[in-house]
């Protein structure tokens, strides 16, 4: 027999289970481009959907004329919010309990807001149908800066008004202005105040994370196929989170969630840009509906960068106490969120600035304090969490520039600042000042291991040497030492806190054995390019002891998925993750039971052994996982049911808290701005690691749209709320050229919560990265007095930067 | 909307004949008319090369190209360089390397890398760096794209010189 021949070794090898580099199951179709995209979906008589939309920030609609458009041939419809308010559908609710207009209901208050709808024959027809529709618009006065419309007398947001003119409070709370949203707060405000009114030492700074965008390849789009015979409603589209999706689209139409199937197909990349729900979603449905035949709407990416999902735009004040000896007693982080024209962020309704409040680090920090301000702009709606768990980049791009600048004012090594200052091992648990309780980390370790490994002395010293040859006039490029250690928060997340439209957070999968010992498995969550298919089945071999290349992966169908949240947040390995190794275990508990009969033992004296369970000291007489599906499905066992099927829906105890240590040397051309990135270290603690091949390449991925962030990219608005980015040209993003290769290192803590001990990888880098790099850039110009720049540091500033500091002689 | 013209351009070796509007765009002549879906729409500006195929001999941003600029070319596209039972070696190589993860720019990285290897058969990093930079990724850091087009490279090699 094989079996017996097969060394414990090989059995394991051959799992392909959790800790190997499995290839990825996906490629096949990818590299043949066979990939099933929802843009490459084609249905018999499709129609297609496109907006009018406003040119203009702010301004009321006099009148839309769609007379000439309907003449155009081609154009078989055009819905504006008349047609859509007798359904109720001209507004629909956002994930932060506000509204959005579906299409402008008398006024725009935003560049690019959807203004109508055409329904037409083929993509051409839409761009005549488009320009045929005359739309009057009375301009309003404009506001793109928070501070200012906080403000203003110019109301943005009439319909949140009382009949009074009084405001009502919002979904969070309070509202102080007519163009305020939210306040929120965490932490303990009077006792922090205090510790920095009396500390030895107070570092202040103020900094702007610009606005931007997460730009996936593929833009957002859908197709809405309403087939009147049977009544059910089929909506194909990129969607992150199928089922809460359906929910909504049941919620918001009336139609039963029985009667709605949500497929999200192939996604071409997400990260973040693909959780909310858009107007193009709704007017589909709507034009499905009245039509009766598929309808296909795509964004343009001018559309996608202008008006689905931008993210950051925080405005935040920091001030962090230390005492002499530089270590940390208080931190107060003030932020003014500026969330557009609605407040659509996708945050767990409990926390209408997501965990912002994650935003004293990897640091013991005894007291803090954090207040958000929400407030309304003439700005496109979003606030997603780009690549990033719910505004954690926010929140360790703020502690990480607050531990430089505090560096500076203490003149102390920034390095050192943050060893003396770290979380130590032992105190894991360790509740912090702001609320959470991290599960587990060792800092110390992770940072001693990354400035070895990158001789952080024998830079410093080559960068004073450097600054030395630069004041002698040897050299015109300065170096800068980026560093960063960041903690994350992912896996959102427990029900007790964590809801979105008040769906608890929990994941789910469900896994079926075929007789000949393969495997079907369901998960609640929706790959983007994460490799889901490849890595969920690796965690499953090794749980149920059959090979990975026998367990096809299924998700993103919510006909045949089991319910779940989706995928963004980091949370499909610490939620759908812990589900699926859970629901792995009730299989081999069946199992266990199946084998014991087989072997004619009790339960408890056969044990698991990679691929089969073996009589407890006699570990010749086993069955085989194989056998033992088999037999699930062809011998009548007294007291077991037939079949080996299994379904957990996992609700975390706890989020996960990933954690790196990062460290970037870059060299700056300080006549041109130009700065090159000679080295980028990234050490990544994720706990228990999957799938290496996949955890770096989401390194290197995370990685460079940090740099991108950070050294660039920026969805950015002109006084007249013009969006100056709206086209690749001028959003960057970063080539081939400009990025360079990423060392990748890794230390293992795992967390003590999740079944398998995994923490969630894909936004580490992302979070890590946008303060490593910025601190690079901050770092070279440390010497010349410089404290703060803001984001994004593109040629143009590094040369303004260097300018200012008087460098060009 | 203007008159239609007609057409005829041979794609992966087989001739195809239709009447179209000059202005619909070669993307769309390929997606939508032939239902060759390989090449994705990523911008519709010529910054991303999602939509890269090979026109002639060069590789082509199919986005920014009118059906009419394209009349009487021989066209190549991600499925016309490998069969499920024969992968070209750069299909291959990105499956091994990782040089994939959302699958969405891929066929036109395949597409514009096996045009750069016809260029220039052993290039050097820098040289693989530059000739991509028409082809923007979102999800690797292009780290293990590189990685797979120099494996490809080198397999390319070593097969033409054991044929020779």
């Amino acid at each position: 027999m094989k079996d017996e021949v097969e060394s414990r070794e090989d059995r394991v090898a051959g799992l392909k289970g959790m800790g190997c580099s499995r290839k990825r199951v996906e490629d096949a179709r990818f590299t043949q481009g066979k990939g099933n995209y929802v843009d490459d979906l084609k249905l018999d008589g499709m129609l297609f959907g496109d907006f009018v939309r406003s040119p203009y920030a702010h301004a009321r609609i006099v009148n839309i004329d769609t007379e000439a458009a309907l003449k155009v041939p081609g154009v078989l419809a055009v819905l504006t919010a008349k047609d859509l308010e007798p359904l109720g559908l001209h507004w629909m609710p956002t994930l932060a309990g506000d509204k959005q207009m579906v299409l402008a209901d008398g006024k725009v208050l935003f560049q690019g807001q959807e203004v109508a709808y055409v329904v037409v024959q083929d993509r051409y027809a839409a761009a005549d149908g488009i320009e045929a529709v005359e739309v009057d618009y009375e301009e309003l006065p404009v506001l793109v800066n928070p501070f200012e419309a906080l403000k203003s007398d110019v109301v943005l947001r009439e319909d949140l008004l009382a009949e009074d003119g009084s405001i009502p409070d919002g979904a969070h709370g309070p509202r102080k202005h007519h163009n305020h949203i939210f306040t929120w707060e965490a932490g303990d405000k009077d006792p922090t105040l205090e510790v920095i009114d009396n500390a030895d030492v107070v570092a202040e700074e103020t900094m702007y994370y610009h606005r931007t965008h997460p730009c996936p390849l593929e833009t957002c789009g859908c197709v809405a196929s309403m087939d009147k015979v049977n009544g059910k409603l089929t909506l194909w589209g990129t969607f992150q989170a199928p089922h809460a999706i359906r929910t909504v689209v049941s919620l918001i139409s009336g139609i039963e969630e029985h009667n709605i199937r949500v497929i999200s197909p192939d996604i071409g990349g997400g990260f973040g840009n693909k959780v909310g729900a858009y107007p193009g979603y709704v007017c589909s449905v709507v034009a499905s509906i009245v039509t009766g035949k598929p309808v296909k709407w795509i964004e343009d990416r001018m559309d996608n960068l202008m008006t689905t999902a931008f993210a950051r735009d925080y405005h935040m004040t920091g001030r962090i106490a230390a005492t002499k000896e530089g270590k940390i007693t208080g931190v107060h982080c003030s932020v003014t969120a500026d969330h557009g024209g609605f407040d659509a962020c996708a945050d767990p309704t409990k926390f209408p600035a997501g965990f912002m409040n994650i935003c004293t680090g990897s640091y013991d920090i005894p007291t803090a304090y954090l207040e958000v301000d929400g407030v309304y702009t003439n700005k496109a709606p979003g606030g997603v969490s780009y690549r990033c768990s719910f505004r954690v980049t926010e929140a360790v791009y703020f502690i990480e520039r607050m531990i430089e600048v505090l560096a500076i004012k203490l003149n102390m090594d920034a390095a050192e600042l943050r060893r003396i200052n770290f979380i130590k091992k032992e105190q894991f648990p360790y509740q912090a000042a702001l609320g959470w309780e991290y599960d587990s980390g060792d800092y110390h370790t992770a940072w001693d291991k990354a400035l070895k490994a990158v001789d952080y002395d024998g830079l410093r010293a080559e960068q004073a040497q450097r600054v030395e040859d630069f004041k002698a006039g040897k050299t015109r490029k300065l170096m800068g030492i980026g560093l960063t250690f960041f903690t994350e928060i992912v896996g959102a997340g427990p029900v007790k806190n964590c809801d979105i439209l008040g769906l608890g957070m929990f994941d789910s999968c469900e896994i079926r054995i075929h007789p000949t010992g393969s495997a079907i498995a369901r998960l609640g969550t929706i790959s983007q390019g994460q490799g889901h298919a490849t890595t969920f089945a690796q965690i499953l071999a090794s749980e149920i002891g059959l090979p990975a290349d026998s367990i096809t992966i299924e998700e993103g169908d919510t006909d045949t998925a089991p319910y779940g949240l989706g995928t963004y947040g980091s949370r499909s390995t610490p939620v759908a993750g812990a589900a699926t190794a859970m629901a792995g275990r009730k299989i081999r508990a069946k199992a266990q039971m199946i084998a014991a009969y087989l072997l004619e033992v009790h339960d408890d004296d056969v044990e698991f052994d990679v691929d089969r369970f073996a009589v407890k000291g006699a570990p010749e007489k086993f069955k085989t996982m194989n056998e033992i599906a088999f037999a699930a499905y062809n011998q009548a066992i007294p007291g077991i049911e037939p079949g080996l099927e299994a379904v957990s829906y996992y609700d975390p105890p706890n989020m996960t808290y990933p954690f790196g240590a990062y460290v970037c040397v870059m060299d700056i051309d300080v006549d041109t701005g130009v700065p090159v990135i000679r080295r980028f270290y990234a050490l990544d603690d994720c706990g228990t690691r999957i799938n290496p091949m996949i955890i770096e390449g989401q390194v290197h991925g995370g990685l460079t749209e940090a740099l991108a962030v950070a050294l660039g990219q920026e969805i950015a608005y002109d006084d007249m709320g013009n969006v100056k980015t709206g086209t690749l040209m001028d959003f960057f993003l970063p080539t081939a050229w400009e990025v360079p290769n990423y060392e990748t290192d890794h230390t293992v803590t795992p967390s003590p919560h999740h079944p398998i001990g995994a923490k969630g990888v894909g936004e580490s880098p992302h979070v890590g990265g946008v303060p490593c790099f910025s601190n690079a850039v901050q770092d070279a110009f440390r010497p010349f007095g410089n404290t703060h720049t803001n984001m994004p540091h593109d040629h143009w500033r590094i040369w303004k930067t260097a300018n200012e500091l008087g460098l060009h002689g | 909307m203007s008159k239609k013209q007609h057409y005829k351009i041979t794609v992966n070796g087989k001739e195809e004949e239709f009447l179209a509007e000059p202005r619909e765009l070669l993307i769309h002549t390929l997606r939508e008319r032939l239902k060759i879906t390989g090449p994705h729409i990523g911008c519709e500006t010529s910054h991303c090369g999602a939509c890269t195929v090979t026109v002639n001999g060069k590789s082509v941003k199919s986005c920014t190209v009118f059906v009419a600029q394209a009349d009487g070319t021989e066209i190549t596209t991600i499925e016309g360089i490998g069969s499920p039972d024969a992968l070209h070696p750069l299909q291959e190589a990105f499956k091994e390397h990782h040089g994939l993860q959302c699958g969405f720019c891929t066929p036109g990285m395949i597409i514009r890398a096996s045009k750069l290897l016809e260029e220039i058969p052993n290039p050097s990093e820098e040289e693989i760096r530059f000739g991509m930079a028409g082809n923007i990724c979102r999800c690797t850091g292009y780290q293990n794209i590189v990685k797979s087009i120099q494996a490809a490279a080198a397999e390319m090699n070593s097969a033409k010189e054991a044929a020779e």
